[in-house]
């Protein structure tokens, strides 16, 4: 017994001596989980892209509840990461907190502008821009001259990807009707594909034959709605465009996946940035997605159009209001 | 008279929405009048789904992964009768610990299963329940009022979402016409009058949580095998809870359960479709107040008109044949 305790220990004490010097990246995800097929498993692949170009590991947690995210955070923090990725607004309070009492660990934070401190690394994105665009497709493809929004909990992040898509769709047609539904008012809302579902029928039955969907795991669910109707969904954050082929006319992309990269990839080179940073169209932060799954479904004319949108709102020349900022 | 698409829509919609509570209230009606408690709805709710899914994928048809489903669900019956009725545990806690389990059990058996943590892979369509027409719904479609009614809001619909409402006489019927019914109901009222007229008390809290599983079971499959195409973690969110509010609402009685269950669907139903609306008069409404609806409702109307619910006379207490 006392051979094996010797044995366990000096095994242990070789393994931490091994990852001493390297640099220790963490990421934690929130209620909607890793593979949630949108936000968080951007993240993760990005952290996956990041292990296998580097060879450094990485240490995730995922909070299954709001109350786990700050004893995760503490955790990732004793377990000696050099810096942490939160994904989401949800955990703004709790990065604020163990951010304050951690001086040595850098924190990055997606979707959330509005902490002090002087190791924290605050990202958002103009999703405004990039939902202009989806609505634009939106707009050109419908047929019945009305579309449909379907969004997970109702706050304002959610609000400026229904403002986006609206200017959008109306930037095309201003005569389009846009229709929009929230699935609740709890992070729950997150997490019920059933309720999607329901939501997207309910448009369907007013009229949408075009359904963008900004509502993690529920949107799976507004996504197979509107397959199994013959209508197109838009996918959200990450490219959805596989997830039904022929149905799924484009994906607003979020990358997240670059602003997880490259935390981690500055981390281990030494160059991090602290500070606040605004993605938008000019700095690809945003975009729709066009692959092998979805380019039957989007005409030339259409795509000019749409990269010529691009081009003007980088330049300045279309303005798209942030729903939020309101 | 020409019905108005807003009202097909409407009434469609309720039908759906209230299909899984109204096989969970019955799976409840079952346990509770037998005299056990049943708080577990929920997670066993979920764990149909995961297994339905689950099955569904990996045995290539839909029907394998309801028959799984329905065997998982009544194997949590029975841990829960061999915790609560032969043991004499406290119901509740035993149901409490059946949904924390699920919650955590579905998300972890994926991604030990299928490296996805919390969803199982879409179903291919040749593994799902689709919308079933029924016959001659085009047909009639053109006869004024009875047939927009037949083929827009009877017809259309997934296959549970008939067995559900065929259900709910057969348990009446069950539950007050049979002899297996007055026992089932004596169970749960005075156990040991049963008891001294030479039934297992026992057996008879068994043979109704069997049938709760199996009933709970298809309210599971129809989330995770029909409306969607996967299982998604907590996808339950909360339809098990629900149709126990309903069960109490309706007073232990299958058809003001099922009137119950069919009120929390309508209030959904309706709740998405004012959401962005502009009210007549009013203008457009807060989509909080909107979301409300639901809750208010349930509120007004257990306060207002539903009276006392008494429940069975022996709910929660084990029984014990000598004191």
């Amino acid at each position: 017994m006392k051979k094996l305790i010797g044995i366990l220990s000096l095994s242990l004490v070789l393994l931490f001596s091994l990852n001493v010097y390297a640099a220790k990246v963490a990421v934690i995800y929130d209620s909607g989980g890793k593979f949630d097929k949108s936000f968080n498993e951007s993240a993760y692949n990005a952290a996956e892209k990041f292990k296998a170009d580097t060879g450094h590991d990485y240490m995730d947690f995922e909070a299954a509840n709001n109350a786990q995210i700050e004893q995760g955070l503490r955790k990732l923090v004793d377990r000696g990461a050099n810096v942490i990725v939160a994904m989401g607004f949800a955990m703004a309070d709790a990065v604020a907190a163990v951010a304050a009492e951690s001086p040595d660990v850098n924190f990055t934070i997606v979707d959330v502008n509005w902490l002090q401190g002087d190791n924290l690394q605050q990202i958002v994105f103009k999703e405004h821009e990039g939902s202009f665009l989806v609505g634009m497709i939106a707009a050109m493809k419908s047929q019945t001259g009305t579309v449909g929004f379907v969004g997970g909990m109702d706050i304002p992040l959610i609000r400026k990807f229904h403002g986006g898509y609206e200017q959008g769709a109306k930037y095309v047609n201003p005569n389009i009707n846009v229709l929009m539904n929230m699935t609740g008012t709890t992070p729950e809302a997150w997490n019920n594909p059933t309720k999607g579902a329901e939501l997207t029928k309910a448009q369907i039955d007013k009229g949408a034959d075009v359904v963008y969907q900004a509502a993690g795991g529920t949107g799976i669910g507004v996504l197979q709605a509107a397959a199994d109707a013959g209508i197109f969904g838009i996918g959200v954050d990450a490219n959805q465009n596989y997830m039904h082929p022929g149905s799924v006319l484009t994906s607003m992309l979020k990358r997240v996946d670059v602003a997880v990269y490259n935390a981690f990839k500055t981390t281990v080179d030494g160059n991090y940035e602290t500070g606040v940073f605004t993605l938008g169209l000019a700095e690809d932060g945003v975009g729709w997605a066009l692959d092998e799954h979805n380019e039957s479904l989007i005409s030339d004319e259409m795509k000019s159009k749409v990269e010529q949108a691009k081009k003007d709102i980088i330049s300045g020349k279309i303005v798209v209001a942030d729903a939020s900022a309101q | 008279m020409e019905i108005s698409a807003d009202i097909i829509s409407l009434v469609s919609a309720t039908l759906r929405i209230s299909t899984p509570l109204v096989f969970a209230a019955m799976a409840g009606l079952f346990a509770e009048r037998s005299g056990v408690i049943d708080f577990g709805l929920e997670g066993k709710m979920l764990a149909a789904a995961f297994v339905a899914a689950s099955g569904a994928h990996i045995f290539g048809s839909e029907w394998y992964g309801l028959g799984l489903a329905i065997v998982c669900c009544v194997a949590l019956s029975m841990l829960h009768g061999f915790a609560s009725v032969t043991h004499k545990g406290d119901q509740v806690v035993s149901c409490v610990a059946i949904n924390i389990l699920m919650i955590g059990l579905t998300t972890a058996l994926a991604a030990a299963w299928f490296g996805q943590q919390g969803l199982t892979p879409t179903l291919t369509d040749d593994r799902r329940f689709f919308e079933i027409t029924l016959p001659f719904a085009d047909a009639v479609s053109g006869v004024p009022l009875l047939g927009p009614i037949y083929s827009e809001i009877i017809s259309g619909h997934y296959i549970f979402v008939y067995i559900a409402y065929i259900f709910v006489p057969c348990v009446y019927w069950v539950v007050f016409k049979t002899r297996f019914g007055l026992r089932l109901r004596a169970v749960g009222e005075n156990p040991s009058a049963v008891d001294t007229a030479g039934i297992s008390v026992e057996l008879m809290r068994y043979k109704a949580l069997a049938v709760n599983g199996v009933l709970v079971a298809f309210a599971g499959a129809y989330l995770s095998t029909a409306i969607n195409a996967n299982f998604f973690r907590e996808m339950s969110a909360g339809r098990g809870y629900l149709a126990l509010a309903a069960l109490i609402f309706g007073k232990w009685h299958p058809k003001t359960a099922l009137i119950a269950c069919l009120l929390f669907g309508f209030a959904d139903a309706l709740q998405i479709r004012l959401q962005g609306v502009p009210i007549p008069g009013i203008g457009l409404i807060p989509v909080q107040f909107i979301q409300a609806i639901p809750y208010v409702l349930t509120v007004v109307l257990l306060a207002g008109f539903v009276g006392k619910a008494i429940a069975p006379g022996a709910i929660g207490q084990p029984y014990i044949k000598e004191r």
